[in-house]
């Protein structure tokens, strides 16, 4: 079975451009909406592109502001400047 | 001469170990007395990994925007009085199940990570730990805050703190707590940190709350994203703690392993409550508990030890155990309320036909067989006006502290009993995994709170059950019994005297 990286984010206004960036930027992305959230699942590992976000949101936004609209997640986080990134790779 | 920013790594660095010491004045090991009672070894503190980075004036920044979210919601859905568009007056059941299970032991985690956060020798993890006990403060409050809009309309709510130490059900979650709380610093971070935030919370915070928005409960669902946004960065913690473990030294691996069995069965039991809200008490159902179960812990806990493989950890022990509970637990658990309906305060009530019918559809395998006929034959006796209360004190586990109602691996028409024998007493338990535990470290079990053994005692206001209610402080009459001709449904037919005349017609 192949390990899943999975992110959880609210369904708002504020996470939207988020979870566009992912979609954009993670071939094969499984999706799971529920009510009041959105569950986005991938093989191996899920990022976010702090770039793609920023293209969408048309502002500047840090990675850290994720933790507005974070549910929960699955996977080891590798989080900087420019991304933050899900992953059981070693 | 410009000023460069800090990355995130370089800021954190700063404002973490850098501000951290070597005690002179004092001997480390007498500033932290606590970090090696344990057996665990640690070499390179320093080698504590942080992913989230988060330094303390983030924190509050960001904890403080989440706040002004939250309480803007609560403001809205008090003044235009959400709580008449709820799905149906049953829904406020796992509110109150919330508030009197749930929420008191986020304070108990609170003091908890406050303990840690103190004793362990490596900065890092004494930041996370500060902030953690943080949230769990904030979780308590704004769950007490959200809930007692309730409190207004609805019964079985105010007494929660003097309930959550007294009510037999909520001894549960209470000794779960304090059984976490009483051991060393590296295993509470193991209990709670990695077992319960990593493996589980996910089962109770996102179906869960999903179901509250699903239900109209615009101010629960709220309060449980924004702590769930939290809950990530605990996750993050308990994982990082694992890790951080079985790196240091190869004698830690059986001391955590022996953790990780222990509070995997601990918390498995602990939520068979949730699943019970999830399948029973939810009026519009999101998802049953074996599908969360089957994404939650299945699928995401199995990726996850794959993962700790290569540091030789295992699957929790009887985790397919548990797994093969998860087609049960929810029934067994809604039984034995039904059952005590008198003694619990929150109201119960048999499956309407809808409802049969989807339990039918979510437990193919095991609800017609075992369940189904057993859901008919009480609703029959309710209509004969023969409704079935279990008046005798059940039998408890020593270790959960569940009344004695599970089912043998694989026999799930027999009941399961197990027992030890500890200086000449015996002791009784609901299955192998209690019953390891207790085995584990008896000394600490005998001393457990039981509440049957308890009443029996003479110690919980009397020998009656109108007596032991009202030691409870559970309001006989209001706070108990079936939903049908409480206080709570007639509140709710007088808000929606029209959907009231709609369900007789049909």
């Amino acid at each position: 079975m192949a390990q899943v990286a999975s992110i959880t984010l609210l369904q708002n206004d504020d996470a939207r451009p988020i979870i566009e960036a992912i979609l954009a930027d993670n071939p094969g992305v499984r999706v799971l909406n529920m009510h009041g959230a959105v569950k986005l699942d991938c093989d191996h590992s899920i990022t976010i592109k702090r770039a793609s976000v920023e293209e969408r949101l048309g502002r500047a936004w840090e990675p850290q502001e994720i933790q507005l609209v974070l549910v929960s997640m699955a996977g080891n986080l590798d989080e900087d400047d420019d991304h933050f990134t899900l992953s059981w790779r070693h | 001469m410009t000023v460069k920013k800090l990355g995130l790594r370089q800021r954190y660095e700063h404002m973490t170990r850098g501000l951290d010491w070597e005690t002179t004045y004092q001997k480390m090991d007498d500033v932290f007395p606590y970090d090696s009672f344990e057996g665990i070894k640690i070499k390179d503190w320093s080698a504590w990994e942080d992913p989230f980075r988060l330094t303390m004036d983030t924190y509050w920044k960001f904890q403080a925007e989440k706040e002004r979210k939250l309480y803007a919601v609560l403001d809205a859905f008090a003044q235009n009085n959400g709580q008449t568009n709820l799905s149906d007056g049953r829904y406020v059941n796992v509110v109150k199940l919330f508030l009197t299970g749930i929420s008191p032991e986020e304070y108990q985690a609170h003091r908890g990570f406050a303990f840690t956060g103190r004793h362990l020798r490596g900065a890092g993890a004494r930041v996370a730990a500060q902030m953690q006990s943080l949230d769990e403060l904030r979780h308590l409050q704004t769950q007490v805050h959200t809930i007692s809009h309730y409190n207004k309309f609805f019964d079985g709510i105010g007494e929660f703190p003097h309930m959550h130490d007294r009510v037999w059900y909520l001894s549960v979650p209470k000794s779960f707590f304090d059984d976490a709380r009483s051991a060393g610093p590296f295993e509470f971070m193991i209990a709670i940190g990695f077992a319960f935030e990593y493996l589980l919370t996910n089962l109770l915070f996102v179906p869960f709350m999903s179901g509250a928005a699903y239900n109209g409960d615009m101010s629960t669902v709220t309060f449980g994203f924004s702590a769930q946004s939290d809950e990530s960065r605990h996750m993050t913690l308990g994982i990082e703690v694992i890790k951080f473990l079985l790196e240091q030294h190869p004698d830690n691996l059986p001391i955590v392993q022996k953790w990780v069995d222990k509070w995997f069965w601990r918390g498995h039991r602990l939520l068979g409550l949730v699943a019970m809200m999830m399948d029973y008490m939810l009026p519009k159902k999101v998802m049953s508990w074996k599908e969360a179960w089957d994404i939650y812990f299945v699928e995401a806990g199995g990726s996850l030890f794959q993962d700790l493989e290569r540091y030789g950890l295992k699957m929790p022990k009887y985790a397919d155990i548990a797994t093969e509970e998860a087609e049960h637990i929810s029934h067994q658990n809604w039984a034995v309320f039904y059952q005590y309906t008198h003694a619990a305060a929150f109201h119960t009530w048999m499956p309407d036909k809808e409802h049969l019918d989807w339990l039918s559809a979510k437990y193919p395998n095991t609800f017609d067989k075992y369940y189904r006929p057993r859901w008919e034959l009480w609703a029959e006796m309710e209509k004969e006006g023969k409704r079935f209360y279990n008046m005798a004190l059940p039998q408890l586990c020593q270790t959960c502290q569940i009344p004695m109602a599970y089912t043998e691996p694989g026999d799930p028409a027999t009941i399961c009993f197990r027992a030890t024998q500890f200086q000449g007493e015996t002791y009784h338990f609901c299955s192998d995994g209690c019953k390891d535990i207790f085995d584990g470290e008896p000394e600490k079990y005998v001393q457990a709170w039981m509440p049957v053994q308890q009443i029996f005692q003479g110690n919980c206001g009397g020998p009656t059950v109108l007596d032991v209610l009202a030691w409870y402080n559970l309001n006989a009459g209001a706070d108990n019994m079936d939903y049908t001709g409480s206080p709570d449904e007639k509140i709710w037919k007088e808000w929606h005297p029209d959907a009231d005349a709609a369900r007789k017609a049909v």
